[in-house]
């Protein structure tokens, strides 16, 4: 035998000794394990990244947004506009440094389409404390079909960093029970 | 021809060393720790800094220092010691000449000048775009400028490396295949080719888009970046390993259980990894979920599989050697006779366990498509690739820098008493930082954050009010650890500049007892495997329960948040 420092002597193409062959198997086994849960959850998971992707020229999609806000908008919050959109909409989020908007009023087990993109550089969309991260990029539209599971205030952190004042970007989603009396009003 | 006098015969290990190999690992390793303390400086503030109780820098700083420490860290130390590896995986072990030693000198320079650029640029607030520099974050023009020069100085040394292997050959110091140790560092200049290939594919672009001369799109440019970004932690994992095996066979006498088995492994780190860059964009838009799956696991995950062979065949190595030389004692003699005071097995030791359990684990658990969702860009990326990067690769480096001293510059080791506790203050401090920020990170804390009492922000987040006292234990972690990468230093400075030779006497200085008496020969012909391994196949056993169960918790972990699809 020999140690990694000494050249081998001899064929050094052997067979394995049991121990080592039998640790090859399982980890082997193992990684496909690890492979295969990922096909799995898409087929029987709920949370997926998956999503609909598409390039989207970020004035576009700034656009977007802003009719989006025209549309269902319910009041203010720190100056950033408040929108309550219905079960099944299209709700669209625009990161820019160093804001999101708009604030959104959500209900409870609804799904919606969240479209998130940048006016400038990356930003980290990071929903608190559920803690669910994706990463939002200038040029592209990520929409994310999204159900809220539980209500109440959340905040969304902003985790790519994004220039001096990235720490400070942090926006708003309110959820409501479908009964409930609504923060901001409107809605019905 | 080299003249005869271009060589001195080492006199613990016979080896014929060519002088210009001793010189340029010198002066690699002495740029690695300039990096390092560099890095290490930054560490320090940053780690101040995150830790809201102390909250050290202002914001502007902040950003500044952690891009310092970033590049200092991952870039300088970690590739001018790759480069002082590769001189010795080549021109050392295989006793042979430096292929071309003056563009080897060339090679360094344009590497030094590189790095001194970019430092520049990032002192001076004109590169405040962290390590990763997505676009369009924009830095100034000599930032780029100064990285192309240091990957084109590294891409050279890595093509000298080849270069030597085949002097080698070709005048015959060595006889049959190269060792492992060898081996392994082949693969890492490898895998360094592919990475650098990307670094041009990706620098030299950026380079022009910030003088105004080409567009970039943001998405691709992370795709690329990646590339360079994640294959270069394949040359670390490599010369990591490679690491392992030497100073398994230098501090014990480690032996190599099947050369076949040992070197596939490496194979499938250069076959598997060129495009991994794929488990960074896990949640990102410009990808499609096969093609995210696809690329991340290639079905099999082929690379994670070489990690758990080397993984159960460095330790089962370690334990064969000693068994063969008469620890044959229960389960785990072999462990506990084992020359725990020697700083590079200590060393040793701590490298496998905290990669393997903290950084691997994680990693493979992050890595994973879906699971993403609950870890990117939080606390517990850093968390997990302190213990792979730091807790493995630079560790292990250290380790095998208490070796390199008394067998290149000829120097005792200063400060031996504080040295023999170094590896463990290091990896005590690690292993507690590194879990503390995964941690941390379930709670959705930021990475690369300034403030998450958010005092500047509109609307106030709240986080689970343990994430203070998980920061606490970080910043406790992160200061030992600092302790132990200061002792590093001092002790690797003192030694080479001020050191004693190693015959002379020397308060507080020595070498490792393995250096003065080597560890006897292994056997010769092939010894009866029975029994040879069973303490670490009871060792890979337990680190396999921990991975399913570390897997599958995460996964119970994202079926509680909200659905999305
Ligand atoms: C005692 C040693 C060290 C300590 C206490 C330390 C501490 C830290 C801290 C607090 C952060 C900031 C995390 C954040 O805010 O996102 C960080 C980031 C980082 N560290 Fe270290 N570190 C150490 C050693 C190292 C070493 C040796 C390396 C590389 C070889 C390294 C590579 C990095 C990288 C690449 C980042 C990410 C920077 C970024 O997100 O832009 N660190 N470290
Ligand atoms: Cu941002
Ligand atoms: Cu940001």
């Amino acid at each position: 035998m020999n140690t990694g420092l000494q050249s081998p002597t001899g064929v050094w193409w052997k067979p394995a000794h049991k121990a080592e062959r039998l640790w090859v198997q399982i980890a082997f086994a193992w990684c496909l394990v690890l492979f295969a849960m990922m096909p799995l959850w898409h087929m029987k998971g709920a949370q997926n990244p998956s999503g609909i992707r598409a390039k989207v020229n970020p004035n576009d999609f700034a656009r977007r947004t802003y009719e989006f806000i025209n549309t269902y908008k319910v009041g203010e919050d720190h100056g950033v506009p408040v929108v309550a959109p219905p079960p099944g909409a299209d709700v669209y989020l625009l990161g820019r440094m160093w804001a999101w908007e708009p604030v959104l009023q959500l209900e409870r087990g609804a799904q919606y389409t969240l479209h998130l993109s940048s006016l400038d550089v990356n930003h980290g969309f990071s929903l608190a404390p559920v803690n669910l991260n994706f990463q939002v990029v200038p040029g592209y539209d990520y929409g994310l079909r999204i159900t809220p599971s539980e209500a109440g205030e959340f905040t969304i952190v902003c985790n790519e960093f994004c220039g001096i004042n990235h720490h400070a970007m942090v926006g708003r989603v309110v959820v409501l029970d479908r009964a409930a009396a609504p923060v901001y009003g409107g809605g019905e | 021809m080299t003249a005869p006098a271009a060589f001195r015969t080492c006199p613990t290990t016979g080896l014929k060393v060519h002088r210009q190999a001793d010189a340029l690992i010198k002066a690699n390793a002495v740029a690695a720790t300039v990096s390092l303390l560099v890095g290490g400086v930054a560490a320090v503030l940053v780690l101040l800094t995150r830790w809201q109780a102390v909250h050290l820098l202002p914001a502007d700083w902040f950003y500044r220092i952690l891009t310092v420490h970033g590049m200092s860290m991952l870039i300088f130390f970690i590739i001018f010691f790759e480069m002082a590896v590769l001189y010795f995986a080549s021109a050392v072990v295989l006793n042979s000449r430096v292929a071309a030693p003056r563009l080897a000198w060339v090679a360094f320079v344009l590497m030094v000048a590189g790095a001194i650029l970019v430092e520049w640029m990032m002192w001076t607030g004109k590169a405040d775009v962290l390590f990763t520099s997505y676009v369009p974050l924009k830095a100034h023009p000599l930032y780029y400028l100064g990285i192309i020069l240091f990957a084109v100085g590294a891409l050279v040394v890595t093509s000298l490396f080849f270069a030597t292997l085949v002097v080698a050959r070709r005048e015959r110091t060595y006889q049959g295949s190269v060792p492992l140790v060898t081996f392994g560092g082949a693969t890492a200049a490898i895998i360094a080719v592919i990475t650098l290939l990307h670094g041009a594919a990706v620098y030299i672009p950026t380079f022009l888009w910030s003088l105004g001369l080409v567009p970039m799109d943001a998405e691709v440019y992370r795709l690329i970046w990646w590339g360079l970004g994640h294959s270069s932690q394949q040359i670390n994992v490599a010369a990591m390993v490679s690491i392992w095996y030497l100073l398994g066979g230098l501090t014990i006498g480690a032996v190599v259980l099947n050369e076949k088995i040992s070197r596939s492994a490496f194979v499938l780190y250069v076959l598997f990894i060129s495009m991994a860059s794929a488990h960074h964009l896990l949640v990102d838009p410009g990808f499609s979920p096969a093609w995210k799956v696809w690329n991340t696991s290639y079905a099999m995950y082929l690379a994670v599989l070489a990690s758990m062979v080397h993984g159960f065949t460095v330790p089962a190595g370690m334990e064969a050697g000693m068994r063969l030389r008469g620890f044959t004692h229960g389960l785990f003699e072999w462990l506990r006779k084992a020359p725990w005071g020697d700083p590079g097995f200590s060393a040793l030791v701590f490298s496998v366990i905290i990669f393997g359990f903290l950084g691997g684990i994680t990693g493979v658990t992050f890595g994973t498509e879906q699971i993403n969702i609950i870890a990117h860009n939080t606390f517990r990326i850093p968390g997990h690739f302190h213990a792979t990067v730091v807790g493995g690769t630079a560790l292990a480096f250290m380790g095998v820098t208490y070796y390199v001293i008394p067998l290149i510059f000829r120097k005792q080791i200063a400060f031996w008493p504080l040295v023999k506790i170094q590896p463990y203050l290091f990896a005590i401090g690690m292993t507690l930082f590194s879990m503390a920020m995964t941690f941390a990170g379930t709670f959705g804390v930021p990475r690369r954050h300034y403030d998450i009492s958010f005092a500047a922000a509109p609307f106030a987040v709240e986080f689970n009010p343990a994430v203070d006292l998980i920061l606490g234990v970080m910043a406790l972690g992160g200061l030992l650890a600092s302790l132990g990468g200061a002792i590093y230093i001092l002790s690797t400075v003192w030694s080479v500049f001020f050191g004693k030779p190693l015959a002379e006497d020397a308060t507080f200085g020595a070498v490792p007892a393995a250096i003065l008496k080597p560890p006897p020969a292994p056997p010769a012909g092939d010894a009866d495997h029975k029994g040879l391994t069973r303490g670490t196949l009871v060792l890979v056993g337990v680190f396999l329960l921990a991975f399913i169960a570390y897997y599958f918790v995460n996964w119970k972990l994202l079926s509680a948040v909200w659905r999305v699809g």
